[in-house]
């Protein structure tokens, strides 16, 4: 019953999230939603694996909490520079 | 899972709620809040106290298991990454002039209450 | 040193992932354990910086006082939001980070940023610039009490 709660207020957030995505109006709070997005969808995640009774759910939580970071860390650094492969100690 | 103490299920409810709650004020926040710096903040509230509680709440359910462990790593995944996200998120968006909206700039006059600390 | 400390760090974390514990498994772990923390060490993360097990000390008294405040900057927040009037006044400040090692500079920006209501949008060397939800955070961080933990966290290497 009290994960089905967790459940509810997680996927209400998601909404939110996802509305914040839409309406943008910039790209980086695009960026920011897509961000919490993957945060609410490892606590989903956490969450619905109790509710099912099968907490293994959360090995995934924690590599998509992983990919979320560097996925997101991408975004931006494409965004900054152009190129995935920048390094500013590099010279250029 | 089942045949916890009542105190433990009754805290891990109470817990599970709170985590429940902030995790959906942190939602509210990201939709109302006028510009992007100010949405940062409120995304914040859902990564830390949001998460926290929820997967607090998690981990009293699980009791003393590899699960707990899991859990907790998961908090600590939030703990260190969340900030490093972040940072990044405002200073590219800084970088791109992406003007904030201030009701004051203290970045000139700052100097004489931040300057004579630490040292 | 560090780099035998970053394998058993690793090879714990995969005996927690795992819970299946044969002679198989657990050999292929330590080799996995082994081979990333040479690479590490290669990559020279593996050092003062990126792998801090100097400060173990001071994390016992730290985090928890940092978790505690927050506790109290989201309840803030969580007014903030909650209030039908939205009464946000944001402000950008500049503060001085009084910690001699880049992982307590490091530390110091995170925590400002970890605390809902305050962001580290700025480093360069020792001056941080933050942008703060409410205007009364941006001048309770100028105050420094929160950089003078930071600098006795650092301190108690």
């Amino acid at each position: 019953m009290m994960f089905a709660v967790a459940a509810a207020a997680v996927l209400l957030t998601l909404g939110l999230a996802v509305t914040r995505a839409i309406r943008g109006p910039t790209v980086f709070d695009r960026v920011l939603a897509g961000n919490s997005v993957g945060t609410l969808a490892i606590l989903l995640l956490a969450v619905v694996g109790f509710l099912t009774g099968r907490p293994e759910f959360l090995d995934i939580g924690i590599t998509y909490g992983l990919l979320n970071l560097i996925g997101t860390l991408a975004v931006l650094k494409f965004f900054r520079h152009g190129d995935l492969a920048y390094d500013a100690s590099e010279p250029r | 899972m089942s045949g916890l103490p009542v105190i433990v299920d009754a805290a891990s409810w109470l817990l599970i709620l709170l985590g429940s709650f902030f995790t959906v004020v942190g939602g509210i926040g990201l939709v109302r809040m006028p510009e992007f710096y100010t949405r940062m903040h409120a995304a914040s509230v859902t990564d830390t106290l949001g998460a926290g509680f929820l997967v607090l709440g998690l981990m009293l359910q699980a009791g003393f298991s590899l699960v707990t462990l899991k859990l907790l790593f998961l908090l600590a995944l939030f703990f260190f990454a969340g900030p490093v996200v972040t940072h990044a998120l405002a200073q590219a968006a800084l970088h791109e002039r992406i003007p904030p909206l201030l009701a004051e700039d203290r970045r000139g006059k700052a100097g004489a209450g931040g300057e004579p600390e630490g040292s | 040193m560090r780099v035998v400390s970053l394998a058993g760090f690793l090879f714990a974390f995969w005996l927690a992932l795992s819970g299946h514990y044969t002679l198989l498994l657990i050999a292929a772990g330590a080799v996995c354990a082994m081979l990333c923390a040479l690479v590490g060490r290669h990559m020279r993360v593996a050092d003062h910086e990126g792998h801090p097990i100097h400060l173990w000390r001071g994390t016992l008294t730290y985090y928890p006082w940092l978790v505690w405040e927050i506790a109290k900057s989201a309840w803030a927040v969580t007014k903030v939001i909650l209030h039908p009037r939205l009464p946000i006044s944001p402000t950008m400040t500049v503060v001085r980070a009084g910690q001699r090692s880049t992982a307590g500079v490091a530390t110091y920006a995170n925590s400002i940023t970890l605390t809902p209501g305050t962001i580290t949008v700025g480093v360069s060397g020792n001056t941080l610039t933050v942008h703060a939800l409410m205007r009364e955070g941006a001048i309770d961080l100028e105050g420094g009490g929160m950089d003078s933990r930071v600098t006795r966290f650092e301190a108690t290497a």
